[in-house]
């Protein structure tokens, strides 16, 4: 049974047109799961008539798991005298870019722990090294730790930025964006950014030609309003600026860490996968999170809005943390894709595709 | 056949023949086959997702057959090997928490316990556990006795039944073409075997579950097929009560493939059971071989049971698969309702004991 309002709302996606926050809370609220894949599908048709997915093949590298912020929902982070801190030196992460390109890699993405002592100098002189060294893209430190580097370093964000991207950052992973309403942060992130700064990372970062990309963290104490409060929040920072590359949405994982409680389910991820896809009409790719979900619902939710599989990863630690330990191969990816009817294609940080894999 | 015919035939209850089958899996159109299947599903069930609260026992991993598809048998005295006295299945039996229901009882075909034996270990825990339902031995298990017994498949059903025997589980249906068994299980007993044994219990008014093992060696005409023989069964008798299609785990065993079914297929599979099982009851999602998260977004897709608790299931974990084994009331719970379903606690036989509104 469905009330009115929905049949309207159902009438409004499919003839293209944008929705509201409150009619996106209705249809949030009151479709079924088939419903809104059946939607979220006919907007990706809509954007991706060529039934291609894409992935691409990068590594995270965590350089370090000290970190002032000490969120509540995160099981990676240590304290500086912890015996489980660590701070990887610079051989370590060549290593680990060397076996990425070994494997076809094209990106990295380097994220920390925001370590209270590495300041910008620190950065650019990694960056560098990095890229005097190698052919990669550096897709690195999300808004958290940018807005920490300036502050440190008495920079504006602008001027930070400036000076990261002349030393070598390619591009900035949309991480830490959790719920972009402040209500959810303080109670869950406390110490780290609130929305305002998160968005002014990110639109100062595309202002000067850096891609983007956003991220939602969902399952933990926010809303079902919470949820498309984001939505909407990014949307209009990405009608403003077009920086954003892809949106990624992930369940809180609760393992180890001190907010605990569950997970949200496979049906609610992909529930919120698919109203995603249709909220965010001016984001070309959507994710599917294998790393959170697996490949068996990563594969599914290809169905349920997402075009791009994300990243081969080749080491994971912070999903990893709060115990959930997912592994998918290149060739496990490609042969799901194909599985589902599609033909698979390795892009680049920008989805410029660099092979397909008929 | 492409599938708007196929959806006509379904919103109009019409049966689905062997060719729609094979176009339902051809298709890549996941959305609509759950969609089709979520409508018969509602049309059967309504809202509703049943499960039970229930216990497995394995007592031996002993076993004559050694299918190539299974990383749990072992023959007597090799490492791993291991038999569990009626003792040891009493005191298994005593962990089951108060509101257990059922045993669900399968084996390893032991080479040497005497037919005797089978009935001590039925009346044992019927004496002890009066109101527990026991389900128990598949097909395979049931013929194997017969033999031991020298009775015929019958009157040794009708034994069993006297000294405790509820039900019978689905299991050991696998395939039922013969290429594809006699690679996977050239010893076990053919598919026509499987069928005549459970048309006999079901003449005694025993009932049973039916299941098939995918993901393998075989084709979608096998499964097709495999799919109709069910049903051709169930016209004649009406004896099952479930369908729980299962999902192939290579890993420790002598069938070189992924480790896993995909996503897709297991969707797809289970929907076009439901599509094509228009006579029975029930589609069940093992979520010990599917996975919980797989196992709950089904319950759109066509399935309406989530069979159970499973405490401590030892044969998926023997071929590497990743759940606990376990689940509590309240996470099975919380699964179906974070689904938009009405969970229904159950009896063996689908008697509710509990509706949370």
């Amino acid at each position: 049974m469905k009330p009115k309002a929905i049949n309207l709302i159902i009438n409004k996606v499919e003839s293209g047109r944008r929705l509201d926050s409150d009619e996106g809370l209705i249809l949030f609220k009151h479709a079924d799961l088939l419903t809104l894949g059946e939607l979220a599908n006919q907007v990706r048709k809509r954007l991706h008539p060529e039934r291609l997915v894409t992935f691409i093949i990068d590594r995270n590298i965590n350089y370090t798991n000290i970190c002032v912020n000490k969120c509540k929902f995160c099981a990676f982070y240590r304290e500086a005298d912890s015996p489980e801190a660590y701070i990887l030196s610079k051989d370590e992460i060549f290593k680990k870019i060397d076996e990425t390109i070994a494997q076809g890699g094209t990106q990295i993405l380097m994220q920390g722990g925001v370590h209270p002592d590495l300041g910008i100098d620190y950065f650019e002189d990694l960056f560098r090294a990095v890229k005097s060294r190698y052919t990669i893209q550096i897709h690195s430190l999300s808004p958290s730790e940018i807005s920490f580097i300036a502050k440190k370093d008495a920079l504006s964000i602008k001027d930070a930025l400036i000076r990261l991207k002349a030393s070598g950052l390619d591009s900035i992973p949309g991480g830490g964006a959790e719920i972009l309403v402040d209500r959810v942060r303080k109670k869950v992130s406390p110490n780290k950014i609130r929305w305002r700064q998160w968005a002014e990372v990110m639109k100062e970062a595309q202002k000067l030609g850096m891609p983007t990309t956003a991220t939602m963290m969902f399952g933990s104490l926010e809303t079902d309003k919470e949820i498309i409060e984001h939505l909407v929040r990014i949307r209009d920072i990405q009608e403003e600026t077009k920086g954003f590359t892809a949106f990624i949405p992930w369940t809180y994982q609760p393992g180890n860490t001190e907010l605990g409680g569950r997970s949200a389910t496979a049906v609610e991820y992909l529930k919120v996968l698919a109203l995603s896809r249709i909220m965010l009409d001016n984001f070309q790719n959507i994710q599917a999170s294998w790393v959170t979900q697996g490949a068996k619902i990563a594969q599914v939710a290809l169905e349920f809005g997402a075009n791009d599989f994300g990243s081969t990863m080749i080491e994971e630690n912070v999903v990893a943390a709060a115990g959930i330990t997912f592994r998918m191969t290149k060739q496990e990816i490609i042969s799901i894709i194909k599985d589902a009817g599609y033909t698979p294609a390795q892009r680049d940080t920008r989805y410029n595709i660099l092979k397909k894999e008929d | 056949m492409n599938i708007d015919t196929i959806k006509e035939k379904v919103l109009s209850n019409q049966r689905l023949t062997r060719e729609d089958g094979i176009a339902l899996f051809k298709s890549n159109d996941l959305l609509a086959l759950g969609r089709m299947a979520d409508h018969v599903a509602q049309h059967k069930n309504g809202n509703q997702v049943f499960f039970v609260q229930n216990m497995h026992i394995n007592p031996t991993n002993i076993c004559v057959n050694r299918c190539k598809f299974c990383a749990f048998s072992r023959s007597k005295g090799e490492p791993g090997a291991y038999e569990m006295s009626i003792d040891d299945i009493l005191d298994k039996a005593r962990k089951a928490g108060k509101g257990v229901r059922e045993f669900h009882i399968v084996s390893g075909l032991h080479p040497d316990l005497p037919f005797a034996w089978y009935l001590d270990m039925l009346g044992a825990l019927k004496k002890e556990f009066p109101k527990i339902h026991l389900k128990a031995f598949t097909a395979v298990e049931i013929d194997y006795l017969a033999k031991l017994s020298g009775l015929s498949v019958t009157d040794t059903l009708k034994q069993l039944r006297d000294a405790g025997l509820g039900s019978l589980p689905g299991g050991g249906a696998e395939i039922f073409n013969t290429t594809v068994r006699n690679t996977l299980c050239a010893e076990k007993i053919s598919g026509d075997r499987w069928l005549e044994v459970i048309e006999a219990a079901h003449n005694i008014a025993l009932k049973s579950n039916a299941t098939m093992l995918y993901g393998h060696i075989e084709t979608y005409e096998h499964r097709i097929d495999h799919l109709l023989r069910l049903r051709g069964l169930q016209d004649r008798t009406g004896g099952f009560q479930a369908f729980i299609p299962l999902s192939f785990h290579s890993q420790n065993t002598e069938i070189k493939k992924s480790a896993y079914t995909t996503g897709f297929d297991d969707l797809k599979t289970l929907a076009i059971s439901r599509l094509v099982l228009d006579n029975f009851d029930h589609i069940k999602a093992y979520w010990v071989m599917l996975g919980e998260k797989i196992a709950q977004v089904s319950l759109n897709f066509g399935v309406d049971d989530l069979d159970g608790t499973v405490v401590e299931e030892r044969i998926t974990k023997a071929a590497g698969g990743t759940t606990d084994g376990s689940m509590t009331r309240d996470e099975i719970v919380h699964l179906i309702k974070q689904a938009g379903r009405i969970p229904v606690e159950r009896d063996t036989v689908y008697n509710v004991v509990k509706v949370w509104k």
